[in-house]
Formats: structure tokens, sequence, C-alpha cells
């Protein structure tokens, strides 16, 4: 065990858990923005009410959020510190940008929007939470814009051994970005929309007082959810093209495409020996994989040994070139499976709002409970496979992980830092889900009562 | 003035940003457990703060992002080097961030306890270690040719750097009392008043001292000699005029002296690093510069004009949450969760 293998792990593990919130605030406060204008235009006070309930449970998210987004900014810096050196010039760039452009709207609009519901004209208090969604979303394009360069440098030269930004408007335009952001944009719409179709289904399960409300709001979430995972697919597959084009080695790695194939075939599920890179066993359909990747019945999709061959020419030899491919793998599995997943119930939620059909039988309404989680596997497992799968390289075919490491950071330091994060996300990870468990639960405040807080007494619920 | 010149006024005014708004959410966080006895008394001083904290500290994670994009080598022997008294403050940002959201979602004492002094402790660790981080800048720490950071957790305490840290320490927590007394009403207001005027003198006390050490422990003797200039001493009679405004219950006045003592004491602090950025205790060859850590012309370039154009909208906007939040927050406020 090293410095570095420590390293690489506290980063992983703080990404991913950022990135358990993130995808709500950037899909929810979009939908509440959407709620609070339905009111704002139809006076219908349930909408009003709506607003307040999920923007409630948006808080909460939204404070794990931010608070865990600190921790990235800084980690760059205190444990790759060689990365920071070397892309400074043009990934410190885009992460103070984000900070000017996004952050500082989000975070005075969010508080704007908390505490001025009474005290602002209705049309400006409305602006702000659309101002928070906006914010929130930028935000996701700059750092977005900073992660695309490490998946394909552009606009770049190497001069004394740093990357130096030569073309600041071909580092925003980068082809990457251009179907990366539209994936986790639309990722976030569609996490928000099973989040408010899982509790809503909870609640109709239960034929809880608040049936009215909770019929309205699936109905949104329905809607908005089929746009979004329509969408994800669709940017999805683009993304997978493009990353046969620029990141072949991550494509034959996420197919456990050990040797090239003309026309190459799609694997459903190989087993591996994953160590001496051959496969054992595969159900392949024929030709799958060229036409998922060109569009067409044949077409060569590069195998792994042929790349790394290829690589080693190119970049040097003694190095493997070839990421952790079982997890690559199962990871692109799990978030193509999820995925299908919703776009299956997001049908069918779709088609009950439509028929205004909410007598479904109540396994349906417990699978859509469960079913919170599939956006938040397809999410984490997305981010393993985009990053996982780029190893070696921290930018791909300009600096190594390893030698992006902070070099006077010691195997003790991370190690302390690691087990802190642990118990520290730990804690707040079952602080957060009880808090969004107990709130979910309660429901929205009765229509009569505009009386809120204080007076009620304390709620105790059974712990999840 | 060139490039490099240019983004290092913008870090100082980054984090003249940051210590002059942090500075008073830090100093209600410090004084919620000491001024609030009841619960609904903690609730309006969390409120003091509601809808500024958050923005607030994104002064702060600008100020990292264009220490980052403008000055690479400075954000990674920093923060690389700085690794655990930096670990020590994320924590600490961390629990206080949840705990603004969370103290209020349950009905229960102890929950309410817990967080409470998450607030205190996720405030008065960042006001200390602030200091200290900003003391290690200027007092110099072991560097090396390849501007790697050699020493370790406890060469960053020295007595220089602890009296640094208490005078942030101090200096904050006057600001958030001051701050609390303009926002409030009634007995919360008196309270924090009279708290404000005794930990004036504290405040004096500890900046005089401070002053004391500049000249025994840096190096400023050697590079302004005796006579300090305009602005330390500008800052040293804004904060003593703190005292007089405060007697007079003046404390709008107290509170933009605050401000003027925040401003020019951050800007005396970057005036006496300049042209350094990071002093090297091994070797003065190996210091970091503006020229030598800082990123290309042309990033620079590119983000001058980003910056210079959204800095002041920020301002504005920022600014324009302050009036509409102006009105005083009532002692028996009913609806003051949310």
């Amino acid at each position: 065990m090293e410095a570095l293998d420590l390293a690489r792990l506290q980063f992983a593990a703080t990404t991913v858990y950022h990135f358990f919130f993130v995808p709500l605030t950037l899909g929810l406060s979009i939908l509440i923005a959407i709620m609070q204008t339905i009111h704002y235009r139809t006076q219908n006070p349930v909408y009003d009410r709506m607003a307040r309930f999920w923007g409630k449970l948006f808080l909460i998210n939204f404070a794990m959020g931010v608070v865990t987004g600190i921790v990235l900014e800084f980690q760059f810096g205190m444990n790759w510190s060689e990365y920071s050196r070397f892309m400074g010039d043009i990934f410190g760039a885009p992460l103070a940008i984000e900070a000017l452009v996004a952050f500082f709207l989000e975070s005075t609009f969010l508080g704007v929007w908390i505490f001025g519901r009474d005290k602002l004209p209705r049309g400006l208090h409305l602006a702000s939470i659309w101002l928070v969604a906006f914010g929130a979303n930028i935000s996701a394009l700059w750092i977005l814009i900073a992660n695309s360069f490490m998946q394909q440098p552009v606009g770049y030269t190497i001069r004394n051994g740093r990357a130096e930004m030569t073309d600041f408007f071909a580092l925003i335009t980068n082809p990457n970005v251009r179907v990366q952001f539209p994936h986790v944009f639309t990722s976030g719409m569609a996490t928000a929309a099973f989040f408010v179709l899982g509790i809503s289904a909870w609640h109709l399960l239960r034929n809880t007082k608040q049936r009215d409300f909770f019929m309205r709001s699936f109905r949104l979430a329905s809607v908005y959810g089929i746009i979004a995972i329509v969408l994800v697919i669709m940017v999805g597959h683009s993304q997978a093209q493009h990353m046969v084009e620029v990141q072949p080695m991550k494509m034959a790695a996420a197919e456990g495409l050990f040797e090239s194939e003309d026309p190459a075939s799609l694997s459903l599920f190989t087993i591996g020996d994953w160590e001496q890179r051959e496969e054992v066993f595969s159900i392949r359909i024929p030709r799958a994989l060229s036409l998922l990747s060109y569009n067409r019945l044949d077409g060569e999709v590069r195998g792994i040994h042929d790349l790394q061959a290829e690589y080693e020419e190119k970049y040097g030899e003694g190095v493997s070139y070839i990421p952790p491919v079982a997890l690559s793998y199962w990871s692109f599995r799990a978030m193509v499976g999820a995925g299908f997943a919703m776009l299956g119930l997001a049908g069918i939620a779709l088609y009950m709002t439509v028929r205004n059909r909410f007598n479904a039988p109540g396994w349906f309404y417990k699978v859509l409970v469960a079913a919170l989680l599939l956006p938040y596997i397809a999410n984490t497992t997305g981010w393993l496979l985009t990053e996982v799968g780029r190893q070696p390289w921290i930018v791909f075919g300009l600096q190594l992980t390893a030698d992006a490491v902070s070099p006077n950071v010691s195997l003790g330091m991370v190690a302390t830092t690691l087990i802190a994060f642990v118990l520290v996300y730990g804690a707040l990870m079952v602080v957060d889900v009880y808090l969004l468990a107990k709130f979910g639960r309660k429901g929205p405040e009765p229509a009569e009562a505009e009386d809120t807080d204080q007076s009620q007494p304390a709620v105790t619920t059974a712990h999840v | 003035m060139d490039l490099q010149d240019l983004w290092f006024v913008l870090i100082s005014v980054l984090f003249i940003g940051f210590f002059f708004l942090e500075g008073f959410d830090y100093g209600v966080g410090i004084l919620l457990p000491f001024l609030g006895k009841t619960d609904t008394q903690r609730r309006v001083i969390i409120n003091t703060i509601g809808p500024f904290w958050d923005a607030n500290e994104v002064w702060m994670i600008t100020a990292g992002g264009a220490l980052f994009a403008a000055f690479p080598h400075w954000y990674a022997t920093l923060f690389s080097g700085f690794y655990l008294a930096l670990g020590l403050i994320l924590f600490s940002l961390i629990e206080r961030g949840v705990a603004f959201e969370f103290r209020s979602k349950q009905d229960d004492p102890r929950w309410r306890s817990v967080w409470d002094w998450a607030i205190f402790f996720g405030s008065a660790i960042p006001a200390l270690l602030w200091g200290v981080a900003f003391g290690n800048l200027v007092q110099g720490t072991p560097i090396n040719a390849e501007m790697i950071f050699t020493g370790n957790f406890f060469d960053l305490l020295s007595p220089y750097t602890l009296v640094c840290g208490l005078a942030s320490f101090t200096i904050f927590t006057l600001h958030g009392a001051i701050f609390i007394s303009l926002r409030t009403t009634g007995q919360m207001e008196q309270k924090a008043q009279s708290t404000a005027s005794r930990l004036w003198p504290v405040a004096v006390g500890v900046s005089a001292l401070l002053a004391v050490a500049n000249y025994a422990y840096i190096d400023i003797f050697t590079k302004i000699g005796v006579n300090p200039g305009i602005m330390p001493v500008a800052s040293a009679a804004a904060l003593l005029s703190v005292g007089y405004f405060l007697r007079n219950r003046q404390h709008g006045w107290a509170f933009a002296m605050m401000g003027a003592t925040i401003l020019l004491s951050v800007a005396t602090f970057f005036w006496f690093l300049y042209p350094n950025v990071m002093v090297s205790s091994t070797d003065a060859a190996y210091n970091l510069t503006v020229d030598n850590a800082s990123s290309s012309d042309y990033t620079l370039k590119v983000m001058s004009v980003i910056a210079l154009t959204v800095v002041p909208i920020v301002i504005l906007y920022q600014g324009w949450t302050y009036w509409i939040f102006r009105k005083r927050l009532l002692d028996d406020a009913k609806a003051l969760e949310y």
C-alpha cells in the first residue's frame, strides 16, 4: 500500500459521495421552479405547497452537496499537487469561473429564496429559484468543461513541462463536453423525477391523506422523467460513439473486448479471466457493437491487446495502458441496465398519468419506491466508468495518475484524512437519509394551516 | 502593472472579501453557545447570517479557484504543504454547513445542542487556522528547490503564527458580535453590544502583540524599516475607533470600522508578502514569487477579462441581498425556521 493508492481511494470515495447529492440538486431545482411557476400562473395553492414540500427535501440534500463540494476543490491541491502544477492553467480556470459565475449566483439566490418568501414580490421570489436552478446547472457545465479536458485535451500546448492553454474557446467547446454535459444535465432531471415518483408512490401506496397532492406530484414527475430518461439514453449513445473515437481503450474495457473485431459483436454477459485478460465465457450479439459504434453493421472496434500495442509505440513501453477491465465492464452494464429499467418505469408512470389511472397494483408502487435507488446506481457507475476507464491516465495521453500525486503527502497523512472522511461522511449519510425519510413520510403541511413549524409537536417516526 | 501583479491584487481582493464576510459569520458561530441561552435565542443568532453565510463562503471557494488558475504553484505548494491543517478546516466547514440546515429538523434539545456545538467548532477552528496559515506564508516554511513543502504539521505552529491565529480569531469574534448587534433588537441586541465592548480591548491587545511580533519574527524590518507606512497605521486607527463608536453606541460605524480594519490589515499582509507568495525558510532562493508561481500570460488574460467583468456584478447582487434582509430580527420571532 502506497500513499498513491490511498490518495486514489480517497478521491474516488469523496467524489462518488459528492455526486450522490449533485444530480438531485441539478434536477430538482428545475422541477421546483416549474412547480412554483405553475403556482404563479394558476394561483392554485397545491402547487405552492408542492414547491415548499419538495423544497424542504431539496434543501436537506443541497446542504450535503455544498459541503462535500468544497472538499474536491481543496483536494486537487492537497493530494494531487503535481497535477495542479501541470494543469493549473487549464483546469484552474474553469474551476475559478465556476465559482464566479455559478456558485455565487446559486448560493446568493438560494438564501433569497429561503428567507424571502414573504418579504419579496412573488415574481422576484419565483425568479430567485430559477436563478438557483440556472446557477446549479451552469456550475455543472464548467466543472465538466474542466473534466472534458482530462478525457480529451484540446486547445493547449506543452511548455516547460506544463500544459498551457492556447485557445480558451476550444477548451469550452470541447467536443467531449458537448456530449458529456447534456448527459449529466438530463441525468439530474431523471434523478429528480425518480426521487419525486418514489416518494409519491410511497404515499399513494398507503393512501395517505395527501392523495391529491401526491397524484399531482406524480404526474409532473412522470412527464419530467420520461423526457429526461429518453434524452439520457439518446445522448448517452452519442457519448459512447464519441468514446469509441477518442478513448477507444475505455470502450474496449467497458465492453470487455480483448481482441479487435470487425464486425464487432456486443457482449451481453462475459466472464473473463480479468487478470490474464482473456475471455472465459461470453454471450454475444453478432455485429451489434459495430452497429452501436458506427450506426452500420460492420466496422472495426479495436480490442485491448491491439490498443496496448499501439499505445506502447506512441507513449512508451513499460506501462500498462489498460484500465481495470472488470470494474469498467460491470460499471457500464450497471449504468445501462439501470437506465433502461428507468425508461420502462417512467413509461408506465406516464401511461398512468395520461390515462389518469392511479389504481395500479401495490407492487408497482413498491417497485417505484425501490427505483429511487436506480438513478443513484446509474450516476455512480457512470462516473466510475468515465474515470476508472481513463486510467492509467489522469489527463488522457498527457499525464499518468501515478505522476500526479503530491510527493510530500505521506501514507500516514492520507490515512488520517481518509479515516476521518469515512467516519464523518458515514455519520452524515445516516443523518441525511434519516431526515429525508422523516420529512418525505410526513408529507406536506396540511392545506388549511399556513402557520408553519414551531407549534408542531415533535415527530418521532421510526428510524430507517 | 503586469498580469501577475494584477492577479496578486485580485487574490488579495478575494481574500479581503472572504475575511470581511466570513469573518462575521465565524464570529456569530463562535458566540452562538454563549450569547444564545434559549433555543429561540440561538435561532435568532443563526438567522442573523441565515440568508448570507453560504454566499459568503463562496468567497473562499473563489479565492481557492483563483489561486489554482492564476498561481498553480502557490495553490499546489500551499494545499499539499498545509495538508492536515486544511483537512481540519475542511472537516470544520463540513460540520458547520450541514449544522445550519439540520439543527431545526428535529425538536430535541440534545439534537440541537450537538449541531450548535458543530457550528461553534466549525467556526472557531477555521477562524484560528486561517490566521495561522497566513502567518506561515510570510514567516516562511521549509520549501525546497522543487517548490515542495518539506515540513510537517507542527512546523506550522510557531509563536508568530499562533499570534496570527489568535488575532484572526479575536478580530472575527468581535466582528461577529457587532454584526449580531446590528441584526437584532431588544435583549439580544444589548447582549451583543456589551459582548462587543468587552471583546474590543482583547482584540486591541492581541493586535498590538501581532504588531510587535511582526517586527520580531518576520523580515519586515529589513524590508520596509521602522516606519510601517500608512496602511497598517490606518488599520490600527480603524480598530481603535471601533472602541470609540462602541462607547457612543454607534454600532453601524463600529461595524464599518471593523470592515476597514480587516480590509487594511489583510491588504497590509499581502503588501508585506509581495513579491513573494510563499516564503521558503530553507533558502530565500526557493521562495515562490508572483513570477515563478504564476500561470501563462494567456490564461491570466482570459481570467482577467472574466474576473473583472463578473466580480462587480457579484458584489452588486450580493450587496442587494443585505439590503432586502436589512430588517432586524425580533426576539420573539415565530417563524424563524424554514
